[in-house]
């Protein structure tokens, strides 16, 4: 086992069976990422990157090849346990938000932890309402998902993924949905995470400007990494 | 999750809905409320039947004439004039069980006071009617044995026939006329209400059942005999202790049938109590059906509840929910609902046995018993239906369920 590498794929391949044909969304990729790594994954759609991260986010098994995660090996696990390991490891950010309708952010903040045998609820509010400070929504706790913009609505988000302490963030089209401007806060936000916490995230994006923050990137075609700088 | 977390998520779920919540649980609040208010009916009338008979009395025995063939006719039950006064007096001498006889006969009769008439039921009997049957006087006397013996023609007002022919005014002293044959009244009766709806033991005149026979019928048989056992132990030991002194003044043969029929008070109060006891499980049993489709109502709901909610399920399967917590969810929900939906079914039946009892006179009982069952019931639906809905939600796969638009 490796400390320094939170992730480590090897020889990941994804065959999707559509009707007749069969698709190879990944053919057989490895790769290793550090722990605290700010990395960006690209890649055109079909590229096989959103399959990518299904599966180093637990959503999705590989076909092939070895996943490790944090020195476990998860690609051996079943729908209960990579439910667990969600849970305790990874936090997510989706292009379209992904909160719960007509809920308060805290609320919503609070969703992994009430999975989550080991925080009592006592606990898990004030680990929610810390974790809402993190992301600049001080006094805003009590809004509800449709009463707020959507930068605020991705950081709730942002809260929501590093409310249970996660080893990995990942962000998929983070800044799709949102303006500019906003889109830039948000980057920051992830920056200052990635840098004042420690935690490692990974951004996977078609857009340069987003990945431009990341100490790496990744570039996926055809379900193959294609290059790496 | 624990479960008190998983009922606060539900409750939060179905307040975001609260018509539709409130119109899925409608079907289980009519369903338990329809159980309960049919089954306190039932209930009430099987304490009305149990309250009518302890007042006539549970020592109380009835002789009467039975079947008899003739030349190879069977006849049907009292269709012969078996019974004899002497019959009854025989039993009295002969049957240590037995406290009082008093030999009966009816018929009907235009009554006529002055200017009022009315048509009422006769009733000759012994001088002991009042207390076989536990009915107290409201004025004045019951004919005495002497009176009965001599055959003398008094009688006694039932409250009904009081009111109609004196309004009020003194009846005792009065004469009246049955059958043109003058009468002189010597008591009136308290009121007994009516038994059963169809006839009012109060329209009744009472007099000696000699004098009826001779006067009124010209027969010379008794049409039953009542008979107070001793105590209640002991009425099944005077009922057949009578079955044996009828058998031989009746001359029947060993194995032969009876041409009598005694029947005990409880015997027929167990009958009547069995038959309350089917309208009960009658009413309930309909009223259970709209339970169970309100049950279906909650799977209906459920299922487009999980279908517009696959978005929630996903993001919360993303952050680490099991299936065994998606279930749990909405299991919980459906459960949560048909508690609700059950606790207001109960009071709902509650109020309308009470407003039953008030507008119909029926008399109502709401038992612990049927509260129980029927909360017990809803809840059980809850979990049937509820299980199907959220089994399939349970079994989405994360990633479709968070593209799903």
């Amino acid at each position: 086992m490796d400390n320094n590498h939170i992730i480590e794929l090897e020889n990941i391949t994804k065959i999707y069976q559509v009707g007749e044909t069969q698709v190879n969304a990944l053919r057989g990729v490895s790769y290793r990422i550090k722990t605290g790594d700010l990395l960006a994954i690209m890649g055109p759609s079909g590229s096989g990157k959103s399959t990518l991260m299904n599966i180093i986010g637990c959503l999705d098994k590989p076909t092939g090849g070895r996943y490790s995660l944090d020195g476990k090996e998860v690609s051996t696990y079943d729908k209960n346990q990579l439910a667990h390991i969600r849970n305790k490891k990874i936090g997510f950010v989706f292009q379209n938000f992904n909160l719960l309708a007509r809920t308060t952010a805290l609320e919503n903040t609070e969703l992994p932890l009430i999975y989550d045998k080991d925080v009592p609820s006592k606990k898990s509010r004030e680990m929610a309402l810390s974790a809402l400070e993190q992301v600049g929504l001080k006094g805003r706790e009590m809004h509800k998902t449709n009463q707020i913009s959507g930068g605020e609505k991705q950081r709730v988000a942002i809260a929501r993924a590093l409310v249970n302490n996660p080893s990995l963030i990942l962000a998929d089209e983070p800044t799709g949905n949102l303006d500019t401007k906003t889109g830039d806060e948000i980057m920051e936000v992830f920056k200052k995470l990635n840098e004042e916490s420690g935690i490692t995230i990974i951004l996977v994006t078609h857009d340069p400007e987003v990945a431009a923050i990341a100490k790496q990137r990744i570039y996926i075609r055809d379900g193959l990494i294609e290059k790496v700088e | 999750m624990n479960i008190l977390r998983t009922v606060r998520v539900a409750l939060m779920a179905l307040a975001r809905n609260k018509m539709r919540s409130f119109l899925t649980a409608l079907g289980i609040i009519i369903g338990v409320g329809a159980v309960i208010a049919m089954v306190s009916i039932g209930q009430g009338a099987k304490i009305e039947v149990e309250k009518r008979f302890n007042e006539m009395g549970t020592n109380l025995l009835f002789v009467r004439p039975g079947s008899m063939s003739f030349r190879g006719r069977h006849g049907g039950g009292g269709s012969f004039q078996t019974l004899k006064e002497a019959d009854a007096e025989a039993i009295l001498e002969n049957c240590d069980a037995v406290q009082y006889v008093s030999p009966n006969v009816n018929t009907r009769a235009q009554v006529i006071y002055q200017n009022k008439n009315w048509n009422t039921s006769i009733y000759g009997t012994g001088h002991v009617y009042p207390i076989i049957r536990n009915w107290e006087l409201e004025d004045g006397d019951y004919f005495t044995d002497q009176q009965v013996r001599s055959g003398q023609k008094v009688c006694v007002l039932g409250s009904e026939v009081n009111y109609n022919l004196f309004e009020g005014a003194p009846a005792i002293g009065q004469i009246i006329r049955l059958k043109k044959i003058p009468f002189r009244v010597i008591g009136t009766m308290k009121s007994k209400g009516e038994s059963g709806g169809w006839f009012n033991q109060d329209d009744v005149i009472f007099i000696p059942y000699t004098t009826a026979m001779t006067r009124l019928l010209g027969t010379d048989s008794i049409q039953s005999i009542d008979v107070s056992a001793v105590s209640m132990e002991r009425s099944q030991e005077a009922m057949t202790q009578i079955e044996e002194v009828l058998r031989i003044r009746h001359k029947i043969a060993p194995g032969a049938e009876d041409d009598f029929n005694v029947r005990n008070m409880s015997d027929i109060a167990e009958g009547a109590a069995e038959s309350t006891k089917i309208l009960t499980i009658l009413l309930g049993g309909i009223a259970s059906i709209s339970l169970l489709v309100g049950g279906i109502g909650i799977m209906n709901i459920m299922l487009v509840s999980v279908t517009e909610r696959i978005r929630e399920i996903g993001i919360r399967m993303s952050v680490g929910a099991r299936e065994r917590d998606i279930l749990l969810q909405f299991l919980t929900e459906a459960v949560v609902l048909s508690i609700l939906g059950g606790l207001l079914g109960i009071s709902l039946g509650i109020g309308s046995a009470q407003l039953i009892k008030h507008f119909s006179g029926m008399q109502t009982l709401v038992s612990l018993g049927s509260i129980a069952l029927a909360f017990v019931f809803a809840g059980s639906i809850g979990i049937f239906f509820g299980f199907y809905p959220a089994h399939k939600a349970s079994k989405l796969d994360p990633i479709d369920a968070l593209r799903y638009e």
